[in-house]
């Protein structure tokens, strides 16, 4: 069960032919997955395309109606190698994943597709997690394209131009027998927007075909000789035919402008930021019209050498749009002009911010610094200043605004089960001095940032254990390694687990259980405990340790129970069992559980039954304002308000309506022996007679006591 | 130039700032609905990639009228994100995201209508901090001045909370009363039944946003965050409260007023009506050396700052006061007003307390106190007894009863181990107020403001207590240097600026290097 529920949008996927299509960029895709015939899909969850993954196990009926299969797969490496299937097979397939990230993963699978290409059409959607929004390191897919000779596809980001470029690539894959990645990015996925839909097709061939009739050719496997023959067919034939399809087929796009003694090459994805920018300089208008000649690069590897020569004859000079570095296809281009002895000048980088997002901001000065250079007779007169002269940031009272707006990077949620876990590490640091931390991705690397401050080093999803390798020696001191359910199985069993038994590590590894793939939108996996009927789940994380020879294991059932977590990290410092001592710290990701559980709840009570709600609260009175609790937790809901007592200058901690009731503040307070300010709260709704017999009983007694003691102060009253 | 045909027309460009879990997302659909319904062509797009874990985050949003694509006779080409200085409406769901919205240049005097909840959701960094770190809220509404064409400012948390549903609904129907949108409020509320989820109370947050919005003055007021001064009554029952409360007015200059009454009424209520007297006693010496050495063209700030401290001080938070405070009835009533329970419900608490020895010890009396907290044997195995947190279910006779017992135990507070303790303190850091105050006024000021640094309980306290005594060291060494209270100011804020207490060593060692220059000095306690 993921976080978002795309049941009611995939309904959209039935649109028939010729009816306009409405929503995300996401689903747009997999509606033209379905308009291409694919024959099986599928990928690894991640952002920005998680909620394509979520969508298509949505559309499960919908893909089942078809006789398309699809899978979760168990990383992007297994993705990547599920296209096998379109080697031998006319069948079109497709897989998914964050980029560039999973496409390291995937590299190896998609380095041997690659060379001994393919039948049916094959197409990687990676979604380029690059710029703002993005958790990952800054890099470019492009370079996995060009190593392995795979084409790029980077369509204009509007959802016609998207979906077609998904029939585009497969015809293109199998024209030219070689995989195709689409790349699309962050707001591209999340872009909503129309197109009008074509029916959806059947595929012609099915994965069920295949296994009736299979089929082998040796020349398609990665092996002497057929592997050297395979690159030469790369560059004889494979690229030609490339070349030949993208060109009759008119993949990229040339836009004419009068202003025709100069021109933009850019890639698909930013052209219309690159409009907006022409806009803000008064060359072009809200609908594309432009004065600068414009050529766009739908498919940006392989370069079409002859349509850049095209482009560039009879102009001064043209800039080069491109996005992320190393500068590619600058280089391309360069080397084009050069080898034809074309006089064009190609500008690129030099006015335009080698590394770093495009925004139309930085595209806009880039163009505006290109023709006041190659043409400045553009700007006479000069254009209008759209946007304010003096930007309104240097006003010293919005510059004054650095000291005050916090940052707000992202964190753990509202009763997020893993604060718990980071809270007793701080408190066995406390205790025991600090410790090398080796982080994993996902959630728990949240523990970097503050209040927590702990944490190393991220090596990649699954690796946490597996970076704590070198720190294998016998001292006084252990490493502590941390590592997700979803990296767990994702490649930590083996890379990290299995490797610390092999090598005698006698470092401490805990392992964050919390259900789901929570860090990608919780989505199921192997050890999640939800009834899926699509997938097996249930398969507990503990279990495949043992069976990787793992001697000490604790398993934690409640993450929230912050002395024991505390007490079985100090154990596992200390023990003197050899070998890896692996902590499984299980409890649900809280945003999946409230979602669970939450209509539940209101069912209950509003059929009358008797339930008891908990939330957590703090006597501002008794809490003095030191906000330790809160440098040991950092949740959301608990936060600080005004004390309202004269006496009191710093605000007091304060738990808010948000409070989920799982009780890590009141354990912390406990554990760490901070204060006695919190409290649970026990709401009964729904009382049972027995329930409002005691709770008179109980009132009596201790109203009457409390009327007398404050009747005394009210005597005294000032 | 060419005379080619450039369309005119601009879409509405909208940039909504929220953070994960407010609803960005839902308010940014129901914008592309409301215009897709009156027949405009409309773009979101986000970045919520790892935002969505209550970090902040930006949608933003382009419509264009129908009629304007049916002129050009293609669709329009929309952008992807804000330019700076190029957005007509930007709505923030949170003060300081109205902030960052003018940080990142969003803002522009000549076109744009910023809307901002004035509510606040504290980062990490304000919440975490050891003192005071809530950043100033009026900065933000300064720079919207400035920034904006016209701000619009309200709780519209406060309002969503009031109607029962989320802010996106009273944000949605701020946006329609502001007018920035050429859309009808009958059409801004159809989108929302559309929508089917939560109709009714979202209505009715959306009818609040839409009233506060429209009634909207230009300039909006600055946000009220100075603390109101305490009261002073003229008349109260008790002949003796009375008797104190006049000599607070005779003897005492009315700056300080406010506060004497706020510490007697903590002290009444921590102890009794003597202990008060005495806390009053001891405040009057002080005012009486505060005349002595200029305290009148000094403000009283003197007399001002013991009266503070001294009431906190003397109000140390003991087992006796936590149970006391834990079992008032007026607390049950608070914390069920807290947790918003019905009249049918039931609410029982249950408190995550940890005594240790020391606090046991602390409440005997001395000369017991002292035995057992020495006694290696009984000490040992009652530490170790006692070292686990205790669930307490006030709401219980198991429980309640023996806690009312341990808060009469009020009578003999005075001869507790911790009375003792205390008392002792305060008289120490009295004394030292009372000699440095004829030599240097403003080094006694800071000494006694240093007080503000214990709180806390259990280590917490214990840390609180080291960092004072530094202080009162530094205080010492300090005397005669003619920018000693500057410097002890400086020390103090330094021991508020990390647990680790990592600062204020770094500041204590720059004073203790007497070779320094005072500039150096200063650098060093700045830094």
């Amino acid at each position: 069960m993921a976080e978002r529920s795309f049941k009611k949008e995939v309904e959209q996927l039935r649109i028939p032919a010729g009816e306009e299509f409405r929503g995300e960029g996401i689903l747009a895709i997999t509606k033209a997955l379905l308009q291409a015939g694919v024959g099986y899909v599928g990928g690894y969850q991640g952002s920005p395309i998680s909620h394509l993954m979520d969508v298509l196990a949505d559309a499960n009926e919908i893909l089942e109606e078809l006789g398309v299969h699809f899978e979760t797969s168990a990383s992007e490496a297994t993705a990547a190698a599920m296209l096998a299937a379109s080697v031998m097979y006319p069948i079109r397939g497709a897989v998914t994943w964050k980029s560039t990230v999973g496409t390291n993963v995937a590299s190896d699978a998609l380095a041997n597709l690659a060379s001994g290409g393919v039948t049916g059409g094959a197409l990687v959607i990676v979604g380029e997690d690059y710029g703002e929004g993005s958790s990952i390191m800054q890099e470019r897919s492009h370079a996995f394209a060009m190593k392995s000779q795979m084409w790029l596809l980077d369509p204009r980001p509007n959802l016609e131009s998207i979906v077609k470029a998904v029939e585009d690539g497969f015809e293109l894959s199998e024209a030219s027998n070689t995989p195709v990645m689409l790349q699309v990015r962050i707001r591209s996925c999340h872009v909503h927007g129309r197109f009008i839909a074509k029916e959806n097709r059947r595929p012609a061939f099915t994965v069920k075909d295949a296994l009736a009739q299979p089929q082998r050719d040796t020349n398609r496997i990665v092996l002497p000789p057929a592997s050297f023959l395979h690159e030469q067919e790369k560059i004889r034939a494979r690229w030609p035919a490339a070349v030949q399809f993208i060109r009759e087929r008119q993949l990229n796009e040339f836009f004419e402008g009068e202003l025709d003694d100069v021109g933009l090459v850019l890639q698909g994805g930013l052209y219309n930021g690159v409009i907006r920018a022409l806009q803000l300089l008064g060359l072009a208008d809200s609908f594309g019209a432009s004065r600068i000649p414009l050529y766009v690069m739908n498919v940006t590897y392989p370069v079409i050498e002859d349509e850049v020569l095209r482009f560039c004859e009879g102009k001064r000079a043209v800039l080069m749009l491109e996005e992320g570095q190393p500068d590619y296809l600058e280089q391309n281009l360069r080397a084009i002009l050069h080898k034809a002895g074309a006089a064009t000048l190609l500008s690129g980088k030099d006015v335009l911010p080698m590394a770093g997002e495009y925004t139309t901001q930085a595209m806009k000065d880039g163009i505006e610094a290109f023709l006041k250079a190659q043409r400045p007779a553009t700007f006479a007169p000069p254009p209008q200043p759209k946007p304010a002269a003096v930007p309104i940031t240097f006003h010293p009272k919005v510059k004054d605004l650095a000291g005050v707006v916090p940052p707000r990077p992202a964190g753990f949620c509202v009763g997020c089960p893993e604060r718990p876990i980071f809270a007793a590490m701080k408190l066995v640091e406390a205790d025991k001095g600090p410790h090398h931390v080796s982080c994993d991705i996902g959630c728990h690397l949240f523990s970097i940032l503050p209040p927590f401050n702990l944490g190393a080093t991220t090596m990649g999803y699954g690796l946490g254990a597996a970076s704590s390798s070198a720190f294998n020696v016998k001292t006084g001191k252990r490493a502590i390694s941390v590592m997700g359910d979803g990296g767990f199985w994702h490649n930590g069993l083996t890379s990290g687990i299995g490797n610390a038994v092999f090598n005698k590590n006698d470092g401490v590894i805990v392992i964050v259980d919390n259900y789901y793939s929570s860090a990608t939108g919780g989505q199921d996996i192997l050890s999640s405990r939800a009834d899926n009927p699509d997938r097996a789940t249930k398969n507990p994380i503990e279990n495949a340790i043992r069976g990787v020879g793992v001697k000490w294991v604790r398993t934690i059932d409640r993450t929230y129970d912050v002395a024991k977590m505390r007490d079985t990290l100090e154990e596992a410092l200390t023990t003197d069992t050899d070998g890896p001592k692996v902590i499984i710290a299980q409890s649900e990701c809280m945003l999946n559980k409230q979602r669970r559980v939450k209509p539940l709840f209101n069912r209950a009570v509003k059929e009358g039954r008797r339930v008891v709600k908990e939330r957590f609260g703090v006597d501002p009175d008794v809490c003095t304002g030191d906000h330790a609790c809160i440098r040991l937790s950092g949740c959301p809901s608990l936060t600080v308000k005004d004390s309202g007592d004269p006496l009191k200058d710093d605000p007091v901690a304060h738990v808010d309506n948000g409070c989920v009731g799982c009780g890590n503040c009141g354990e912390v307070a406990e554990a760490a022996v901070l204060c006695p300010s919190f409290y649970r709260a026990d709401i009964i709704h729904n009382p049972t007679a027995a329930d409002r017999f005691l709770a008179k009983l109980r009132g009596a007694v201790i109203g009457f006591l409390q009327r007398r003691r404050a009747a005394r102060l009210a005597r005294y009253a000032l | 130039m060419s005379d080619l045909p450039l369309s005119p027309d601009t879409p509405i460009k909208i940039a909504l700032l929220a953070m994960g879990g407010q609803g960005g997302g839902v308010l940014a659909d129901w914008i592309v609905d409301l215009a897709e319904a009156a027949g405009w062509w409309a773009q979101t797009t986000s970045v919520p990639g790892v935002a969505q874990r209550t970090g902040a985050t930006i949608y933003y949003l382009e419509l264009m009228p129908e009629s304007a694509v049916r002129a050009a006779g293609r669709p329009p080409v929309l952008a992807m994100m804000p330019t700076p200085g190029d957005v007509d409406l930007v709505v923030a769901a949170e003060l300081m995201e109205a902030g960052r919205a003018m940080q990142r240049g969003l803002v522009t005097p000549d076109r744009t209508t910023l809307i901002t909840s004035t509510h606040r959701s504290y980062a990490v960094a304000e919440k975490a901090a050891l003192g005071n770190g809530v950043a100033d809220p009026n900065k933000v509404l300064d720079a919207g001045r400035e920034a904006a064409k016209r701000l619009l400012c309200f709780d519209l948390q406060a309002m969503a909370d009031q109607a029962g549903s989320v802010i996106s609904a009273s944000l949605f129907g701020a946006i329609a009363g502001a007018g920035v949108l050429p859309f009808a409020r009958e059409a801004f509320e159809e989108t929302i039944r559309r929508g089917g989820t939560g109709v009714e109370a979202s209505l009715r947050a959306f009818a609040l946003g839409f009233e506060a919005s429209r009634g909207a003055p230009a300039a909006p007021a600055p946000i009220e965050t100075a603390r109101p001064a305490p009261t002073v009554p003229q008349q109260v029952a008790h002949p003796g409260v009375q008797t104190l409360l006049e000599d607070v007015r005779k003897r005492f200059p009315p700056v300080a007023h406010g506060m004497l009454v706020a510490g007697l009424r903590r002290l009444i209520d921590f102890q009794d009506v003597a202990y008060a007297a005495e806390y009053l006693a001891l405040v009057g010496a002080v005012r009486e050396l505060d005349r002595r050495h200029g305290g009148d063209a000094r403000g009283w700030a003197l007399t001002q700052a013991v009266a503070h401290r001294l009431a906190v001080a003397m109000s140390y938070d003991d087992v006796i006061r936590v149970a006391d405070l834990k079992t008032r009835g007026s607390r049950f009533e608070r914390v069920r007003g807290e947790v918003g329970a019905k009249d049918d419900q039931l609410v029982y608490t249950t408190e995550f307390m940890h005594p240790r020895l020391e606090e046991v010890c602390g409440t005997l009396p001395t000369a017991l106190g002292r035995w057992l907290e020495s006694s290696p044997a009984l000490g040992g195995f009652l530490r170790r007894r006692l070292d686990k947190g205790r669930r307490v279910k006030t709401g219980t006779l198991a429980w309640f009863l023996p806690l009312y017992f341990v808060a009469g135990l009020r009578r003999f507070r005075r001869r507790t181990l911790r009375h003792q303790l205390e008392t002792a303190a305060i008289g120490a850091w009295l004394d030292r107020i009372g000699r440095t105050a004829p030599q240097d006024y403003a080094l006694a000021v800071e000494i006694a403001h240093c007080r503000r640094l214990v709180k806390g309980y259990s280590g917490t306290h214990a840390r609180s207590g080291d960092r004072f005594a530094r202080l009162m060291e530094a205080a010492d060494r300090l005397a005669g240097r003619p920018d000693a209270a500057a410097v002890l100011r400086g020390l103090r804020e330094a021991a508020l600026a990390d647990e680790a207490g990592v600062q204020l060593e770094r500041a204590l060692a720059a004073v203790d290097d007497a070779s320094m220059s005072a500039d150096e000095r200063e650098d060093c306690v700045a830094a």
